[in-house]
């Protein structure tokens, strides 16, 4: 079967995938397991049961959310700007996106700080409405909507590049509002890959660590986010505990991309049959 | 076919690696204990934050003086972070000759847990092996607008206080077992006074020189607890017209500890230097360089010479807390006494 394809040597290609995937993943993912299960499940549950773990999960997950509900919408706009419209500095704008890719995260963290501190040039217009962003929740979301922001727009652009005027002609000229021409006929076609674009934000941001901790002003119970439980742990000495906190971020997420891989699965069914 | 041509390359890789390994491992064993005048070697500092400065210019006078003394370069690579982070990645096998960390404690965890050096590392070089101690005094404002004198005025309301996590940082240990004392000798519940401290504390950043940026540069909070060479420091990179120290009239003897890891610096044959290197942080020259970076000297005579530099205050040792491992459980372990600041069990 295999020397009738194209391109040969399946066997070694597939037995590479899955040593380098082994190596590269399950190697790891594997030992932060064994290492956490040193704690037996009672142990487990206390770690787990500190209220600031709990409140630092809290703050992780939920603001991660926000940021990609955030960037869901905004990342939409981007993107469709970016496809739909030929104007001068498109191509520069195009290139803007990837830079919370490349962009140190340590420095992003350290740039918005100082942005958004009280003094900085856009956390003054804000100190003077009484309203605090760096150091606080707000910061954190800040920090994980620019981290987040690409994974949007990249995802969602080669499906609005596929996706033919016509059809929107079509639907035009038979009657539909634009409204209904957005929201019967483009969405549907956009939301697999809107939903799998803040996915990726959101797990992406969900364990984001160099940019947050610039800009949370890290007190624990309020502003302190997983991974710097995490860190401090490790502080300590404290292997076992700091693991736990990472096999809970890393049980959480799992099975938040079941849940979103359900959503994507039942939303193409009921699309699919509309 | 393809399936030779991939094992002939995975052979050549394979040869290669093997040719690196076994250069690599010429060259360490080249260096032998009896390094050769006219010969090089590298010693690795690995020490905290606020010493960046301090290690670079006595690293280039200890250069000098050795290659006087034995005709031998040698070279100082250093590398600085958290007092903790230094101590966890030097566990897990950063190749320091020497460390020189903020706190005993941390020292006392690269002997207990990957036995790099004896347990009894501390007494092997006088005055509890600290060549140079300091202290914590708080950086304010200039003209001081808030009118902070002592720890007592850090727990009044509205005050914004500045200091880092004693989780992830040595300084902030000494931040919080300074005011610890404060609060015992002046007739303050301890926990209440620390309770009230925190609840004014407005960014616990991760390091020392992280809440530094906090307040000169971002300019958050009326005062900054910090190492008295660090205030220094940013009074000198920042300007003496924008903020001033305010010494308290109690803090803490912080002894920052130095030691020859003695298993990597007896595999690396670089034990011989990296105990002169050492030894060389006691002598004058050293101690006067130490002095002039805000570290207070223990050699009488150079300490005469900075008198007016560093102000004379009650300090309490670590001795007063039970020493390191006492201090470490009681107060900022899982679940300690810190944590209790924040409602955490």
């Amino acid at each position: 079967m295999a020397g009738r394809r194209v391109i040969p040597g399946f066997g070694l290609s597939l037995g590479f995938t899955l040593f380098y995937l082994g190596l590269l993943v399950l190697l790891p993912l594997a030992a932060l397991v064994v290492k956490a299960s040193s704690l037996g499940f009672a142990g487990f549950a206390q770690v787990l049961g500190s209220p600031q773990v709990q409140a630092a999960l809290r703050v992780s997950f939920v603001s991660a959310a926000i940021a990609a509900l955030g960037n869901g919408l905004f990342g939409l706009l981007l993107a469709w700007v970016l496809v739909r419209y030929r104007f001068i500095g498109r191509r520069a704008i195009d290139a803007l996106v990837d830079l919370p890719f490349a962009l140190p995260t340590a420095v992003a963290g350290i740039a918005l700080a100082t942005l958004y501190a009280p003094q900085g040039w856009i956390g003054q217009w804000f100190a003077r409405a009484d309203i605090q962003i760096a150091y606080t929740r707000a910061g954190i979301v800040v920090a994980l909507t620019f981290v987040g922001l690409p994974f949007v727009v990249r995802t969602l652009q080669p499906v609005l590049l596929d996706l033919d005027a016509e059809v929107e002609q079509a639907a035009r000229s038979l009657g539909a509002s634009r409204w209904q021409t957005f929201s019967r006929v483009i969405l549907p076609a956009l939301v697999p890959a809107l939903i799998t674009g803040m996915t990726l934000a959101f797990a992406r941001a969900a364990g984001e660590y160099g940019s947050v901790v610039f800009i949370a002003g890290n007190m624990p119970g309020q502003t302190e986010i997983a991974p710097l439980v995490i860190m401090t742990r490790l502080e300590q000495f404290d292997y076992a505990g700091a693991t736990a906190v990472g096999a809970a971020m890393l049980a959480v997420s799992l099975l938040l991309l079941l849940a979103v891989n359900l959503l994507q699965a039942w939303t193409r069914r009921k699309l699919g049959g509309a | 076919m393809a399936f030779h041509r991939i094992l002939r390359s995975f052979t050549a890789l394979a040869l290669i690696t093997a040719a690196l390994l076994t250069q690599i491992a010429g060259c360490s064993s080249k260096d032998g204990d009896t390094a050769q005048p006219g010969t090089s070697l590298t010693l690795l500092n690995v020490s905290y934050d606020p010493t960046r400065e301090l290690y670079k210019e006595v690293n280039a006078a200890f250069a000098d003086d050795y290659r006087r003394k034995t005709g031998i370069d040698v070279r100082i690579e250093q590398s600085h972070g958290g007092s903790g982070k230094q101590a966890r990645s030097v566990i897990d096998g950063l190749q320091a000759d020497v460390v020189s960390l903020a706190l005993g404690y941390d020292i006392d965890q690269i002997a207990a847990k990957a036995s790099l050096l004896p347990a009894d590392w501390q007494c092997r070089l006088p005055c509890n092996s600290s060549p140079f101690t300091s202290t914590i005094v708080m950086l304010v404002r200039k003209g001081n607008p808030r009118a902070i004198r002592d720890w007592g005025d850090l727990t009044r309301q509205g005050v914004s206080v500045i200091t880092p996590n004693p989780k992830t940082s040595g300084g902030a240990r000494w931040n919080y077992l300074a005011a610890w004392a404060f609060a015992q000798r002046n007739g303050r519940d301890p926990r209440e006074f620390l309770a009230a401290l925190y609840a004014n504390v407005a960014v616990l950043d991760l390091g020392a020189r992280g809440s530094t940026t906090t307040f000169v540069q971002r300019n958050i909070g009326d005062v900054l607890l910090t190492w008295e060479n660090e205030a220094y420091l940013a009074l000198k990179e920042f300007g003496a017209d924008r903020f001033e120290v305010v010494v308290p009239s109690i803090s803490v003897l912080c002894e920052t500890p130095v030691a020859v890891v003695d298993t990597v610096a007896m595999r690396h044959g670089t034990r011989n230097a990296a105990e002169a290197y050492l030894q060389f942080l006691y002598t004058p020259q050293a101690q006067d360089i130490a002095a002039r970076h805000g570290f207070r000297p223990r050699d009488a005579s150079v300490a005469a010479r900075y008198a007016d530099k560093f102000a004379p205050l009650v300090l309490v040792g670590i001795d007063s807390f039970g020493g390191w491992p006492q201090a470490q459980a009681r107060h900022f372990a899982q679940g300690g006494l810190f944590d209790q600041l924040y409602g955490g069990r």
